[in-house]
């Protein structure tokens, strides 16, 4: 970050000599201050998961929700900027609606994927507007079966089949790399989602937090809702107590 | 900018900008235009269209029924179209009139649904806000002149409440425990009000199954627009239940004696 301050960095329309945008690289920077969040695409689902950190007391449990439904049976998690994952939420509402609008059909997550890409991509283009200062996990279950992207900043998107963004990405992505995720069913996977979000949070040591889980798979109809509350609190308690046996 | 690629890049007029002062996409077209099609258009018709529908409420919910023919004027074009449409969980819409602004209003509820399902509030649309919706819309398309042509039962059952009630193209509502829309407002429902009025909380399933088909078979004989293919939705507190087709038994053997209704023999 030697060339900061030589003022290539004040607008997403200007690159610095060595090629780079240095807003893009800031909004990163947004993304990685926030709480973690994760992905799994498995068998038969797809999994959400996502750390939110507390930052108040006195805020009402539940409040700030940071996965949201964008179709039936499309569901999406951000990290960075909350006012920000609302605004690309509500474009990815209109996209899919606009999709089913025109073909008469539910979208696939790639087309979805591809709109949001290109809206999070014109936000790096014009020194009026600052670039999105989230990334943002999409996950489905379409025609095509399970479905998982990421969206980065600067409009970038890749498939993957287990993501994870914000504070804890690193530690998120070993833990994921350890599990079979194509023979995970997804009942499955929300267990191994709260241990994997538990455990990154005890290693940053933060302060408060709430977990949040959402799923689509055979359980739930094919449709984006959260985790059942009966399996919600199972796998809450499975975490704790892996995380004390491997403290011991 | 039009649609036609050949209007495309033309090359400039000099004889009208010959410094080129007009960006290419304020150049005057000169294109021959389609006045019709450029204009206001309103449906003053309907086109293809669906017959009577009736619903009656009943002790556990409401029952619906609906024949599958979807007319072209007086030819049975289509006969295998369903004209109940459930709504969320525990809604039924039920059209007769133009299968097109059907299908239009089936998409936009769809639409609305999803946008419900997304808000993720934990509420749902239940039968009267479903009905209220429609009728707002209705009113505001006959409002423009433009209205959606059609006749609607909407039916459900939410929060252990029966809901029945009837929307029309002009915006008209009203409620009631029996309702018919098109010929069946005059051939059925005097027989369901008969079976129905003042036993809503004791009819069983089976017994309002057998006034819905009894009522279905009296219109079959008296509407050349019906057919003897038809679908029953219950709504309950279980849900939304909608039939596979049913078949009306007729018996036509009375025409045997009618001059002019059969093959004669002089």
């Amino acid at each position: 970050m030697t060339s900061i301050g030589t003022g290539y960095d004040l607008s997403a329309s200007t690159y610095s000599p060595d090629g780079r945008i240095f807003q893009v690289e800031y909004a990163n920077k947004a993304v990685e201050n926030s709480g973690t969040a994760i992905g799994l695409k498995v068998k038969d689902g797809v999994v959400l998961a996502v750390e939110k950190l507390v930052h108040s007391k006195l805020l009402v449990p539940g409040a700030n929700r940071r996965i949201q439904t964008v179709d039936r049976h499309i569901g999406l998690a951000t990290a960075g900027l909350p006012a920000d994952g609302r605004t690309v939420a509500s474009r990815a509402r209109d996209e899919a609606a606009n999709h089913r609008d025109v073909y008469r059909s539910p979208p696939t997550l790639k087309t979805i994927a591809d709109r949001l890409g290109h809206f999070v991509q014109m936000y790096t283009l014009y020194s009026s507007v600052r670039p999105f200062g989230i990334s943002t996990i999409l996950g489905a279950v379409d025609k095509d079966g399970p479905a998982l992207y990421v969206i980065e900043p600067s409009g970038v998107f890749f498939g993957y089949h287990g993501a994870a963004v914000g504070k804890g990405r690193q530690l998120a992505k070993t833990e994921l790399e350890k599990l079979k995720l194509s023979e995970l069913t997804a009942r499955e996977a929300v267990m191994e989602a709260a241990r994997i979000i538990y455990l990154v949070h005890e290693d940053a040591k933060e302060k408060e937090f709430e977990l949040e889980m959402s799923w689509i798979g055979p359980e739930s109809n094919g449709q984006h809702v959260a985790v059942p509350k009966d399996l919600f609190d199972a796998a809450e308690a499975s975490a704790r107590e892996a995380l004390v046996s491997e403290l011991e | 900018m039009d649609h036609f690629p050949l209007n495309w890049g033309r090359p400039r007029n000099d004889g009208l900008d010959l410094y080129g002062t007009y960006p290419i996409t304020q150049r005057p077209n000169h294109a021959p235009k389609d006045a019709f099609s450029a204009g206001i258009q309103h449906t003053q018709q309907p086109i293809v269209t669906g017959t009577s529908v009736l619903a009656i409420k009943f002790k556990d919910g409401i029952m619906m029924a609906a024949d599958n023919l979807a007319s072209y004027g007086s030819l049975a074009r289509f006969r295998d179209i369903q004209r109940l449409h459930p709504v969320g969980a525990h809604t039924v819409i039920g059209a007769s009139g133009d299968m097109s602004d059907f299908q239009y209003i089936q998409s936009i509820l769809d639409e609305l649904m999803i946008d419900e399902f997304a808000a993720h509030d934990g509420h749902t649309l239940g039968p009267a806000e479903v009905h209220n919706y429609l009728s707002e819309l209705m009113y505001a398309r006959r409002s423009k002149m433009d209205p959606l042509w059609n006749s609607l039962l909407v039916g459900g059952f939410k929060d252990g409440k029966r809901f029945l009630a009837f929307v029309d193209l002009l915006g008209t509502t009203y409620s009631a425990s029996t309702l018919a829309t098109g010929y069946g407002a005059h051939i059925a429902q005097p027989l369901l009000r008969r079976a129905v009025e003042g036993n809503e909380d004791t009819l069983t399933e089976d017994e309002a199954r057998k006034i819905i088909q009894q009522s279905m078979q009296v219109l079959f004989y008296r509407d050349a627009r019906s057919l003897d293919k038809y679908q029953i939705a219950t709504i309950t507190a279980a849900g939304v239940h909608i039939s596979e087709s049913l078949k009306l038994e007729t018996s036509w053997s009375f025409a045997e004696g009618i001059r002019g209704y059969g093959a004669q023999t002089q």
